[in-house]
């Protein structure tokens, strides 16, 4: 019987001939804990009576979810990290170095074929490397830290297959909405998603990587695309030395299999107060925003900042709407400025922050005050997420974002293309 | 055996963001202070009201979102019995378990209400609605899982075997 890429990958790190359903114990090529839950990982290390780590150059420690610190009560988490990060000589990720999961993608650690585990939900991203990367909590995590394998349900596979050339102005977050709000927050629970079809092999690895950050909204373990000729070059410029990855059988089996065309897919949003809530922009348009984010681990890559730029240049925000960017890492970062992007922004009167989750994580950056509307190019818009319970997060595109900042107002971005 | 406590009633997809909200999990790190914010996006003085073995009962995919173990860990410390819900998301069954917060799947979460005082027993598998007089059978959980459970986590399973569970 034919293997998904999922149970081949599991079979491969765990030594057994693994399908959908058997319980294995995985060999773990990385693991990546962040300041969220970073104080819950080394107490529970500690009262396992860990004493070092299984492979210090295998773990990743980063500083992004409050940073710069906003309070003392985390000042002193990213104290501990530190003082554990050099004891142990993990990697470590300063204040500043961006979103784990972008550092993750360009740090070398995550390759093709191999197991990674986070302690974020947002770990399935990796998946558009063809790695089988999960989220998992801190106690696991110390685990982990300790013994370097972690037991997993082999889990079955959703084939989404997606065809058709998009539109001008729809982007891959539009897609990976459409799809949330069809398969629903539940639809996919305990399971892995397969991203497959034409568009998929036609969207660079920046696009993939937002299908894939966005699966675990279904509830899914994982998301996964095969890796290609594209996802090798993408690795390859980044300095990784290269590692074939695996590919689905022919006659792998799916526990479903979706199509979606999107010939004619419009811009969608993802409405208040659920990632599944999703509609078209159209029919949500002219709602007034106060507050436009572009960033976060779903779309904070330079594929999206020159989205953004592109609408922006040119123009500057409506009076009444504070615009936060935030690149995904500090690389991005770089090469932003020298493409000239963060020009753009500062011109469009754009508070650029340093790279990391900004008010994603809603902690700082971008609280929302009761009765305000933002417009987020990030993955929830749970009651309270930003800040107040009485306010509104609505998530899309960079592009419906950035001309939604432009008009002050929930606006399709195919407005732009009409007016230039 | 669990409980016996009262019913706090929940529907579909309750998410950790509303098992603990980010902007205090990522500005307080007491967690006594912490779980004094527990479901108030949900029912804003839910820590204040729920008692010391009370049970919370939800609809399907209860813990969505974000992997953050402050979610069961709240929960535990304001000693709820346990979750009894449709289904769980994936990461916070496992982390419940994980802390020792007893996590049970029953298909018939229709049938409590909130108020209702209930017992349960995941060992023989039921859940007993006393104020109804009525018993449901649960989804067993799998050796493993309850041996993880019954010595009240991962932490102190591995203090007390020496090892993971895995290993």
């Amino acid at each position: 019987m034919g293997k998904t890429i999922s149970e081949k990958i599991l079979s491969h790190a765990s030594g057994k001939d693994a399908y959908a359903g058997d319980i294995v114990v995985a060999r773990i090529d990385a693991a990546m804990m962040h300041d969220g839950m970073a104080q819950l990982v080394i107490n529970a290390f500690r009262g396992m009576n860990g004493k070092t780590l299984w492979d210090p150059n295998r773990v990743a420690i980063v500083i992004d979810h409050v940073a710069p610190s906003a309070y003392e009560a985390f000042s002193k988490v990213h104290k501990m990290m530190r003082m554990f990060a050099f004891k142990h000589n993990a990697k470590f990720y300063e204040v500043g170095s961006g979103v784990c999961h972008q550092l993750m993608i360009e740090s070398g650690l995550v390759h093709p074929g191999g197991v990674v585990v986070g302690s974020d939900s947002h770990t399935c991203t990796y998946g558009a490397l063809g790695a089988f990367a999960t989220g998992i909590g801190s106690t696991e995590m110390a685990a982990v830290l300790l013994s370097g394998k972690l037991w997993f349900k082999v889990p079955e596979t959703i084939e989404v297959l997606i065809e058709g050339r998009l539109p001008p102005m729809v982007f891959p977050k539009d897609v990976i909405l459409k799809i949330v709000g069809a398969i629903k927050a539940y639809g996919a629970t305990y399971k892995a998603i397969e991203f497959k079809g034409s568009t998929v092999k036609s969207m660079n690895v920046e696009g993939k990587l937002t299908l894939t950050n966005m699966t675990v909204e279904m509830g899914a373990k994982t998301g996964i695309i095969e890796p290609d000729e594209k996802t090798y070059e993408f690795l390859k410029a980044l300095g990784y030395r290269e590692i074939k990855g695996f590919t689905s059988d022919e006659d792998a089996e799916y526990s479903d299999s979706i199509k979606f065309d999107v010939s004619d897919l419009e811009p969608q949003i993802s409405c208040p107060h659920a990632v599944d809530n999703v509609k078209t922009v159209k029919e949500v348009e002219g709602k007034k925003i106060d507050q436009v984010f572009i960033g976060s681990c779903t779309n904070g890559r330079l594929y999206d900042l020159r989205i953004a730029a592109e609408i922006m240049k040119g123009k500057h925000a409506k009076k009444g709407v504070r615009v936060i960017v935030i690149p995904a890492s500090r690389k991005v970062y770089r090469e932003a400025v020298k493409e000239g992007l963060i020009d753009i922004f500062l011109d469009f009167g754009c508070a650029v922050c340093n790279p990391g989750c900004g008010p994603c994580a809603g902690a700082h950056q971008g609280i929302l005050a009761p009765g305000e509307r933002c417009i987020s190019t990030s993955n929830r818009n749970f009651k309270a997420r930003m800040g107040s319970p009485e306010a509104e997060i609505y998530l899309a595109s960079p592009a419906t974002a950035a001309v939604s900042a432009v008009i002050g107002e929930i606006t399709d971005p195919r407005r732009f293309l009409k007016e230039g | 055996m669990l409980g016996p406590g009262k019913v706090w009633k929940f529907g579909d997809d309750v998410n950790t963001d509303y098992i603990i909200a980010g902007k205090y999990k990522l500005s307080i790190t007491d967690l006594d202070e912490l779980s004094r914010h527990a479901m108030e996006t949900l029912m804003p003085d839910f820590s204040k009201k729920v008692k010391k073995g009370d049970f919370i009962v939800a609809g399907r995919n209860f813990g969505c979102g974000s992997s953050r173990e402050q979610a069961p860990l709240v929960l535990k410390r304001l000693e709820i019995s346990a979750v009894i819900a449709k289904s769980f998301a994936r990461i916070f069954y496992r982390n419940a378990v994980n802390i020792g917060l007893p996590v049970i799947e029953c298909a018939d979460v229709d049938k409590i209400e909130e108020g209702d005082i209930l017992e349960a027993d995941i060992q023989r598998g039921y859940v007993k609605n006393v104020t109804k007089m009525e018993t449901y059978r649960i989804k067993p959980l799998p050796s493993e899982i309850q041996e993880i459970l019954l010595e009240g986590g991962l932490v102190k399973y591995v203090k007390k075997h020496g090892r993971l569970p895995w290993q």
